[in-house]
């Protein structure tokens, strides 16, 4: 039975950079709630951020996870560093 | 994606999806939602007085695995407008909270006129006529 710490893990490895926030909001092992920040979903539509998402665990979504409920973010890109003086 | 000679199930979904404006494929029926996300997003629809049509995808295991695999999508509910997947339930209430499901459906926000009963507004039939169409 995965465990919500399995499934952050594997978004956070599927999808370079992701942070991921995930609930076992049954406490049941099988209903999932996730929020997933990624610079990776820059330009792509909500659906196509969710899909990157579900593509992660493939059919095992309706089988031993029957919810995953997703909220993607776009992640802003890394903070941009205090521009280093050009050595003169 | 290779295509099989005949597959009639999937064949009835794309009809279903080309025929409707709004067309939610759902667990249960609108009068009766048989899962939390079908609920909720029939609900939302609802709440808009958006005219849709539902199938449900419970009669037969085969019209969830077939819509799954025209739509890319592994979830239930599923909404289609206009031929499009718009999203299942995460998407769909993000939109209605955000006042962008109203603007993909072409409706006010706030209806104007009283909310007509449910069974006036959801065309259930739809899930019948695919059903029709497995024989």
């Amino acid at each position: 039975m995965p465990s919500a710490e399995e499934l952050k893990q594997r978004i956070e490895t599927a999808i370079p950079g992701a942070r991921a926030e995930v609930e076992d909001y049954t406490g049941g092992g099988d209903h999932f709630r996730a929020t997933v920040t990624a610079e990776a979903f820059a330009g792509r539509s909500r659906i196509e951020q969710h899909r990157l998402v579900y593509d992660v665990f493939g059919a095992e979504i309706g089988g031993p996870i029957h919810a995953l409920s997703l909220k993607t973010q776009i992640a802003q890109p890394a903070q941009a560093q205090p521009a280093q003086a050009m050595p003169s | 994606m290779p295509e099989t000679d005949s597959n009639p199930i999937r064949e009835a979904i794309a009809e279903a999806i080309a025929e409707h404006p709004t067309i939610l494929f759902m667990k249960g029926n609108p009068e009766a939602p048989a899962c939390g996300f079908s609920a909720r997003t029939v609900a939302a629809l609802q709440s808009l007085d958006a005219p849709f049509a539902a199938v449900d995808v419970l009669p037969d295991p085969r019209i969830r695995q077939e819509l799954s695999a025209i739509s890319n999508w592994p979830t239930i509910p599923q909404l289609f407008v206009k031929g499009e997947l718009v999203g299942g339930c995460d998407i769909v209430m993000e939109m209605y909270e955000s006042g962008e499901l109203a603007q993909t459906l072409g409706v006010e926000r706030a209806a104007e006129e009283t909310a007509e009963p449910l069974s006036a507004v959801a065309q259930p039939a739809a899930g019948l006529s695919i059903e029709n169409r497995l024989g």
